[in-house]
C-alpha cells in the first residue's frame, strides 16, 4: 500500500462554501430484536453545505434511511441505539443536546420530506391546519394568521386555487399535490437543511419531474442545504452535486455527480451504473448485480460485498475496506472521491 | 423560477394537473358558497368541522333529540307527570295501558303494586341516565388516558399499566361491584356509577392502547414529530383523532352495558336504595311477565331506546371524524 492511500475517515473539507451545515462524523446505529442486534449504519460519514445537494443512494436495506432518522432525531429509541458517531449541525453535535433542543431545530432549522405523502400527512386535519401547524408550533402565530400562512405557502409550491383548496384533506388530493403540501410543510419555515427521503419513489414518471425541479428550484431560492434520498440513478444526475453511495450501513463510494457517472471507483457503484436500462441495449438481457443484500445482523466478514462481487479476493473476506482516497493515475488526488475497496484503482483505472 | 412554471401550471396536461384540475371543477360547482368561506375558514379544527358535518346526519339528529330528551327527564321529570311514582294503589293492580291518555298517570297502566308505569318510568330515568352516562364518562376518560400513555410512551410505563390493566381485567363486573357496593351504606346512582367505573375502564384501555400503538407508527406522527411537534401536540392532534374510533364504539356498547348492569344489581338488590330506576323495575316485573307484559314492556322499551340513542350517536360522531366518510 501507498502512503497516498489513507484512510479518509474524516469527510473532505468543504471546498469554498465555508463550514458545512451538516456533517455526519463515524455513526453507528444499530437497533435491538429479539432475534439479535441489527447493524444497520457501520460508521457513515458525510456533510453537507449550504446550497449543496448530497444524494444518498443505495438499495433497500443500505441504511440511508435510517440515517435520515438519526439526523432527524426520529429514530425510535428502543430498539434503535447510536453507539457512536457524531451529528454536527451549524458545530454542534445534535446528539448531545436535549430533546428540546433538538425539538427547537425540527421543523424550523432541520426539515424532512417523507416518501409517501399519503401517509405522511395526518388523514383527519384539512391541509391548511397541517401547514399553519408548523407555525403554530414554532411561532406561536393564531390559528387565522397561519392560515394565511398556509395559503401562500401553497402558492409557493404551485397548487392551482391554493385559497379554495386550504380546507380540504389530504385525500382529496392527487398524489403530486400531495407531495408539493409535503414540500411547503418542509419549506414552512424556511430551514437551513432539508432532507427529502424518497420523494418522488411513490409518484408516477412525469409528475417526478415537476416535484423535482421544484425541489431544486425552491433549494436555489433559499439556498438550503439538501440531502436526497433515493435508489433512483436517473432522479439524481440533475439535481444532486455529490453522490454518497451506500452499501450494508457504510459508505461505499462518494464522489461529484458527474465523475461518480463517468468513472465509477467501486463495483457495487459499477454494478448499480450498469444495471440502469438503455434504449441501446434493447433486446439484450439487463445486467443485474448476482445475489442479494446482507442481511444487516450477520454482515459478511471483510467487505460487505464480497460475496457479490466480480472482483473479490481472499483479502476482501477478512480484511473491512477503508475509505481511500481516490487519485488519478498520476497520483494526483481527485478532491471529493472515496471509495471504500481494496481494488479501487483497478475499478477506476481499469 | 421561470424554468419549471410551465411544467408546474393547472393547464398543464400532465395526469397531476389535469386530476388537480378537474378536482377544482368538482369543488366549485359542486359546493362553496364564496362568501360564506372567510367564516369557515376560522374555525376549521376537526372537531369544528366534525360538528359542522354531524349536523347533517340524520342519524345524529335523530339520536340527539332522543338523548337531549331523556337528559331532560332525567333531570325534570316532574315537566312530564305530575303523578307521583311511589305511592300505589292496588285499586290500579295490573291495569292495561291507556294508549289513548297521553301523559296521564294510566297512560302505560299500573304495576303489581298499583304505581303508574308512565311515572316511574319517567322517574326511573334519572338513574338509569346517571348510572349509564358518568360510569362511561369515567371508564372513557381514565381508560382512555391509561390507554394512551401506555400506547404512546411504550416501554416501563406500557409494562406498568399494563399489568394494572390486567389486574383490574381479572375482576368480573358484577360481581366486583356487588362486593365493592357492600361497603357503601346509602347507594345512590353515583355510587352505582364510581363502581362499574372502577371495574369497566380496562376495556377502554386495552382498546385504547391498542389502537394508539397502530396510529404511533402512522408515517404522520413521526412527520409531525420530524416537523418539530412536542409530544403534547402530536397526542392530542394526531395520534387521539385518528386512534378514538374504536373507543367510541367500544364506549357506547359499554354505556348500554352499566345500564343494565345498574339493572341487574337493583335485581339482586344491591343497587340504588330508595330510588327508582329501569333496572329496578324490569327485575320487578320479569316474575309477572306472563300475564301482564305491559308492566316489563315499558321500562324496558325505554332502556332499548336510550342504549339505542346511544349507540346511534357513537357511531354518527365516528363517521364524523374520519373525514373519508364525510
Amino acid at each position: 500500500m501507498t502512503t497516498n492511500e489513507t484512510p479518509a475517515n474524516v469527510p473532505e473539507p468543504a471546498a469554498g462554501k465555508g463550514a458545512p451545515l451538516l456533517e455526519v462524523r463515524d455513526l453507528h446505529v444499530e437497533f435491538h430484536t429479539r432475534d439479535g442486534v441489527v447493524n444497520a449504519i457501520n460508521g457513515v460519514n458525510y456533510s453537507v453545505s449550504a446550497g449543496e445537494t448530497l444524494a444518498v443512494l443505495g438499495e433497500s436495506g443500505s441504511g440511508k434511511s435510517v440515517t435520515a432518522q438519526a439526523i432527524m432525531g426520529i429514530l425510535d429509541m428502543p430498539p434503535g441505539k447510536i453507539p457512536k458517531g457524531e451529528i454536527f449541525f451549524r458545530g454542534d453535535d445534535m446528539l448531545r443536546m436535549s430533546d428540546e433542543e433538538r425539538r427547537k431545530i425540527r421543523g424550523s432549522k432541520l426539515a424532512m420530506i417523507f416518501q409517501d405523502a399519503l401517509s405522511a400527512l395526518n388523514p383527519v386535519l384539512s391541509v391548511g391546519y397541517q401547514l399553519g401547524e408548523m407555525f403554530r408550533v414554532h411561532q406561536g402565530l393564531s390559528r387565522k394568521d397561519a392560515k394565511a400562512k398556509s395559503i401562500e405557502l401553497m402558492d409557493r409550491v404551485r397548487i392551482p386555487a391554493a385559497k379554495a383548496r386550504v380546507n380540504d384533506y389530504p385525500h382529496q388530493f392527487s398524489g403530486g399535490m400531495r407531495q408539493r403540501i409535503m414540500i411547503a410543510m418542509a419549506l414552512a419555515l424556511e430551514p437551513d437543511l432539508i432532507i427529502a427521503d424518497e420523494p418522488t419513489t411513490a409518484l408516477d414518471v412525469t409528475v417526478q419531474a415537476q416535484i423535482m425541479d421544484l425541489l431544486a428550484e425552491l433549494q436555489r431560492e433559499y439556498n438550503m442545504g439538501l440531502i436526497l434520498i433515493t435508489h433512483d440513478l436517473g432522479v439524481v444526475a440533475d439535481v444532486a452535486d455529490k453522490i454518497a453511495v451506500m452499501y450494508a450501513g457504510r459508505i461505499v463510494e462518494n464522489a461529484p455527480v458527474h465523475e461518480l457517472y463517468k468513472r465509477p471507483a467501486h463495483p457495487y457503484t459499477r454494478g448499480l451504473l450498469d444495471s440502469i436500462p438503455r434504449l441501446d441495449q434493447k433486446g439484450q438481457e439487463l445486467y443485474a448485480i448476482k445475489g442479494l443484500p446482507p442481511n444487516l445482523q450477520h454482515i459478511p466478514a471483510g467487505c460487505a460485498f464480497n460475496p457479490r462481487c466480480t472482483m473479490a479476493q481472499d483479502v476482501c473476506r477478512t480484511d473491512v475496506p477503508v475509505l481511500h482516497q481516490v487519485t488519478e493515475r498520476d497520483g494526483a488526488e481527485l478532491p471529493g472521491r472515496g471509495s471504500a475497496c481494496h481494488f479501487w484503482k483497478e475499478t477506476i483505472h481499469g | 423560477m421561470s424554468d419549471t412554471s410551465g411544467i408546474t401550471s393547472p393547464s398543464h396536461s400532465s395526469p397531476a394537473g389535469d386530476y388537480a384540475a378537474k378536482e377544482e371543477v368538482a369543488r366549485q360547482s359542486g359546493t362553496a358558497p364564496q362568501p360564506s368561506e372567510p367564516k369557515k375558514t376560522q374555525a376549521s379544527s376537526l372537531w369544528a368541522n366534525a360538528w359542522r358535518d354531524l349536523r347533517r346526519r340524520p342519524v345524529f339528529i335523530v339520536s340527539g333529540i332522543i338523548i337531549v330528551l331523556l337528559i331532560v327527564i332525567a333531570i325534570a321529570p316532574s315537566l312530564f307527570t305530575s303523578t307521583n311514582p311511589k305511592p300505589g294503589d292496588l285499586a290500579h293492580f295490573m291495569q292495561k295501558p291507556k294508549l289513548g291518555h297521553f301523559f296521564e298517570a294510566d297512560w302505560f297502566g299500573y304495576d303489581g303494586q298499583g304505581r303508574s308505569i308512565y311515572a316511574r318510568v319517567i322517574y326511573g330515568a334519572r338513574a338509569s341516565m346517571t348510572v349509564g352516562v358518568f360510569a362511561t364518562l369515567f371508564v372513557t376518560v381514565a381508560g382512555g388516558l391509561i390507554g394512551i400513555l401506555a400506547g404512546y410512551f411504550g416501554g416501563w410505563v406500557d409494562a406498568l399499566l399494563s399489568r394494572l390493566t390486567d389486574i383490574f381485567f381479572g375482576i368480573p363486573l358484577l360481581l366486583g361491584s356487588l362486593v365493592m357496593l357492600q361497603a357503601f351504606t346509602g347507594r345512590t346512582a353515583w355510587t352505582v356509577a364510581l363502581a362499574l367505573g372502577v371495574l369497566g375502564w380496562t376495556q377502554v384501555a386495552r382498546v385504547m392502547r391498542g389502537s394508539v400503538i397502530t396510529v404511533k407508527q402512522a408515517d404522520y406522527v413521526q412527520a409531525a414529530r420530524a416537523l418539530g411537534a412536542g409530544n403534547g401536540r402530536i397526542i392530542f392532534k394526531h395520534v387521539l383523532p385518528n386512534a378514538i374510533a374504536p373507543v367510541i364504539v367500544v364506549a357506547t356498547i359499554a354505556l348500554g352495558m352499566y345500564i343494565s348492569a345498574e339493572a341487574t344489581l337493583s335485581y339482586m338488590g344491591i343497587g340504588i336504595q330508595n330510588g327508582i330506576s329501569w333496572g329496578a323495575d324490569i327485575s320487578t316485573a320479569s316474575s309477572q311477565i306472563r300475564n301482564s307484559l305491559h308492566v316489563l314492556l315499558f321500562p324496558a322499551g325505554f332502556l332499548t331506546v336510550t342504549v339505542l340513542a346511544f349507540i346511534m350517536l357513537g357511531d354518527a360522531v365516528r363517521d364524523a371524524l374520519d373525514p373519508k366518510l364525510r
